[in-house]
């Protein structure tokens, strides 16, 4: 799917109406899970989540706000400091019961990660990262330890971007040896499926293994490691 | 390949507390987010049990509409135009007046989530190898 970049109040006005008829789930969709797209700014998540989705990406947004240090109450929501946190997602649906939702991070964005549901309730989490700048993706590491979500490390191969052999960056990341750690291209159908597929075969490995289970330093998905 | 230090004001690892900013307190119709609210997830797939009756406000016909099939929460605020914690306090006064019904609370699906069952993960990996 080609890659979207229309503003938010475009797609509003696009979408206004409710979903297409080809967009609509079947009657019998019941489970839902939700994986997030986290990292730096311009690593390619918006694009990871178009490559993959059978949607056109949608946004949903949310308003934080923050109280400055010695607001008064009464001084009311106007004096607090508010964002809006949009959130480019896609959705796959898999069987007759069970869709998944792929959510991309805003990466400039100071609060996202504070909007509660996102994080939370997340099956897993891809971390796009860009060779040239590692610590875009430090954050957002921390936050998905803190929350408990197991996530993948998907390196997105630019064109200028140095190449780094797997257990340098792995080092580099500071990564246990059981995180798994791919290269993609988040442009492409396949390679940011593969990426979503090496996240479920972790996920899948940590739930039938109770114990770490041994490292896999792989420089692509190999097909070896499917349940 | 060097990293860089983490400087000492570093967010990271920063635990929310009370100055953090959270969701707007989000006033709709002269009602606020409720307890209810907060059992949607922007993953939860809403789905409409009964029409729309006349009287009701053009923002609840609409969302009504929306979920004739199963629809997540994110999408119908994606749609309407809303932020997600308005969509979450429309979405309460049709669940409340049962007109609409959740496949999954959130409290399930943040079970699921937290403990995947292998059919899940099974289905999931089935499902994407087949696209
Ligand atoms: N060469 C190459 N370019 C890419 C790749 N992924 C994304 N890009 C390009 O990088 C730019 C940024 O991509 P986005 O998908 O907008 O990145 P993002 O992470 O969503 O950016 P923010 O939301 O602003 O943080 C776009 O121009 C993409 O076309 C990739 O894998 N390879
Ligand atoms: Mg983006």
């Amino acid at each position: 799917m080609a890659y979207n970049d229309s503003d938010t109040a475009g797609r509003h006005a696009a979408y206004a109406g409710g979903p297409r008829e080809e967009d609509l789930l079947p009657s019998s969709a019941e489970q839902s899970v939700k994986v997030v797209v986290v990292g730096g700014f311009g690593v390619g998540k918006t694009t990871m989540v178009g490559s993959v989705s059978e949607i056109r990406p949608l946004t949903t947004e949310e308003t934080m706000t923050q109280a400055g240090a010695g607001v008064d109450d009464l001084a009311g929501v106007e004096r607090k400091t508010e964002t809006t946190v949009a959130m480019d997602f896609g959705r796959i649906t898999l069987d007759e019961r069970l869709v998944l939702y792929l959510f991309g991070t805003p990466g400039q964005q100071r609060f996202w990660f504070l909007w509660n549901g996102v994080i939370e309730g997340a099956l897993g989490a891809v971390v796009l990262v860009d060779t040239r700048r590692l610590e875009d993706s430090f954050q957002a590491m921390d936050r998905l330890e803190e929350c408990g979500v197991p996530f993948v490390v998907a390196v997105n191969t630019f064109p200028d971007a140095p190449l780094h052999p797997v257990p340098e960056l792995r080092a580099a990341l500071d990564l246990p040896a059981r995180v798994p750690v791919v290269t993609c291209d988040a442009r492409g159908f396949d390679s940011s499926r593969e990426v979503l597929l090496t996240l479920l075969r972790h996920l899948y490995a940590r739930a039938t293994e109770g114990d770490p289970p041994s490292p896999a330093v792989t420089a692509s998905p190999s097909p070896s490691e499917a349940p | 390949m060097t990293v860089p230090e983490e400087a000492e004001d570093e967010p990271a690892r920063r635990k929310p507390d009370d100055d953090q900013p959270v969701p707007l307190y989000v006033v709709t119709g002269g009602r606020s987010e409720s307890a209810d609210a907060m059992a949607l997830d922007l993953v939860t797939l809403v789905v409409a049990r009964a029409d729309p009756h006349s009287g009701q406000s053009p923002e609840h016909t609409a969302l009504l509409r929306m979920c004739r099939y199963p629809i997540s929460v994110a999408e119908i605020s994606a749609y309407l135009g809303l932020p997600f914690s308005a969509a979450t306090v429309l979405l309460t006064d049709l669940l409340d007046s049962s007109q609409v019904e959740v496949r999954q609370t959130r409290v399930e699906q943040r079970q699921a989530a937290a403990d995947p069952d292998l059919d899940t993960l099974r289905a999931l990996i089935d499902g994407l190898q087949r696209l």
